[in-house]
């Protein structure tokens, strides 16, 4: 029990840094996917090709192996286009290998990984609104951009609110994976206190109860906002 | 002339829907759409303002082609106002929101001055007193009464009706009716799809029947309900007149 209070304060700042990463992933998350979202409802193919081709890449792969992507390859890919520069266009090396810090690396992954299951969110909210409205609209000469920004997407936000809320706890425990990069998040907290202490029941079981009470809270929060949503939904 | 047609067709994949559409729609007149479903009356109302494609054809509309390539539809159909069978009136909105939606956005129109305007189209189709109400929380009948403040808050030269009465209960048909007609009064050019026979006497100057994607006679509501020519027209009235009969 004392190992377990000693060690709480290091594992709540992981906590902390869990809670931060899954904010910032699902927040940049909503940017890229909302406009990867409507770029899969475009009109040009080649813009909805490229969306569907990233939400496909994405959502199909796991995201251990993007954030390996991110932080092993993607510092290889910029050395390699730095030789060609110097190859080809002799231009002088800018900068030694390269290296990503675990932080950066967090972000881009969970970031682009959120933005494609968020962009789903997103089309099929846009999706479930009525096709009369965007006609409606139209009718009144909105161009179809303010017809979107106006009418559609004001109702498709408060329908999205549901799955995001468990888009936002599914994240909160993907990002376990980032400590294979050394991120130090939660779990990557409890395991280096294991190496210290070597007591890996009590210590993954405290990260799971706190991980728990986490997505408890905010699974309640979410099932809140859908009541209050529903109440306040005038239209089905 | 308000409204050109030109041999316009539509094609939905291979259902041909509209064969050949020839008409014309003078300033003020009001003209009336009847006939079958499945005739493609709707999507002819729909191609006047392109919400429907055409295939091939023209529709010109107070001297701009509208199915000229180029042509700014968004600025066109600022000039015509629709309002659809099932209202579509934006749930999120009040029902003056909804009306000054379009002031605020497209016209880029001041508040109050299109509050101003706002209240007095909800005025003018009686209901000044629900200005603040969510579409939610009005009748089928208010609601498509909104929906016709809506399209005339943008001063449009023409109006589209698509079935406007189709999904109102019986009682409530009559009170849009009565703003429709308030509108022909006024002079307003208008295109109305409908099944109420009764309107289309009243305040129709012309009538148009449709049936498999033509136009199979036209003519004053005198000419077309009491002497119909065509066996089709014919046969159209007879099943219409029969079943209000029965009712």
């Amino acid at each position: 029990m004392q190992l377990i209070w000693d060690s709480l304060p290091i594992i709540l700042l992981g906590a902390r840094s869990t809670v931060s990463i899954t904010l910032i992933a699902v927040t940049l998350g909503c940017v890229i996917g909302l406009f990867a979202g409507i770029a899969r409802l475009a009109r040009n193919r080649a813009v909805r090709l490229l969306a569907t081709a990233y939400v496909d890449f994405f959502r199909g792969t796991p995201l251990l192996v993007q954030i390996f992507m991110v932080y092993f390859g993607l510092p290889q890919v910029a050395d390699s286009f730095q030789h060609y520069l110097m190859a080809t266009f002799s231009i002088p090396q800018i900068w030694q290998s390269t290296h990503i810090n675990p932080f950066p690396a967090a972000i881009i992954s969970t970031s682009l990984n959120s933005g494609a299951y968020i962009a789903e969110i997103f089309r099929a909210g846009v999706q479930s609104i009525e096709r009369g409205q965007m006609e409606a609209a139209r009718s009144l000469g909105m161009t179809h951009a303010q017809a979107m920004r106006f009418v559609i997407l004001p109702q498709a936000f408060k329908r999205v609110i549901p799955p995001l809320g468990n888009e936002f706890v599914a994240m909160l425990k993907d990002t376990s994976l980032l400590s294979v990069i050394g991120f130090e998040e939660m779990a990557r907290r409890g395991q280096m206190l294991i190496a210290l202490t070597y007591k890996p029941f009590q210590i993954w079981t405290t990260v799971a109860l706190i991980y728990l009470l986490m997505t408890f809270v905010i699974s309640r929060f979410v099932d809140y906002l859908e009541r209050r949503l529903k109440t306040g939904d005038d239209h089905r | 002339m308000m409204i050109t047609v030109r041999d316009l067709h539509k094609q939905f994949g291979k259902l041909e829907v509209l064969k050949g559409i020839s008409c014309t729609v003078a300033e003020s007149e009001v003209v009336v759409v009847i006939g079958p479903s499945g005739s493609g009356k709707s999507t002819f109302l729909r191609c006047l303002n392109m919400l429907e494609t055409p295939t091939s054809g023209e529709v010109v509309v107070d001297g701009v082609s509208l199915t000229a390539p180029g042509t700014d539809l968004n600025r066109v159909r600022q000039e015509m106002g629709m309002v659809f069978q099932r209202f579509n009136l934006f749930p999120h909105k009040t029902a003056l929101e909804n009306v000054t939606l379009a002031l605020l956005k497209v016209r880029r129109m001041k508040r109050e001055e299109a509050d101003a305007i706002g209240h007095a189209l909800l005025a003018k189709v009686g209901l000044a007193d629900k200005a603040h109400v969510y579409p939610d929380h009005l009748s089928g009948g208010q609601q498509q009464r909104v929906a016709i403040a809506r399209a005339l808050a943008m001063k449009p030269k023409v109006m589209l009706f698509d079935e406007p009465t189709s999904s109102l209960d019986p009682e409530m048909v009559g009170e849009v009716l009565a703003v429709m007609k308030d509108l022909a009064r006024e002079g307003m050019t208008m295109v109305v799809v409908t099944h109420e026979m009764g309107f289309a006497r009243e305040v129709g100057d012309r009538v148009l029947f449709m049936d498999e994607g033509r136009i199979i006679e036209e003519g004053t509501p005198e000419q077309l309900f009491e002497h119909p020519r065509h066996e089709r027209t014919q046969s159209f009235l007879g099943k219409i007149l029969y079943s209000r009969r029965l009712q």
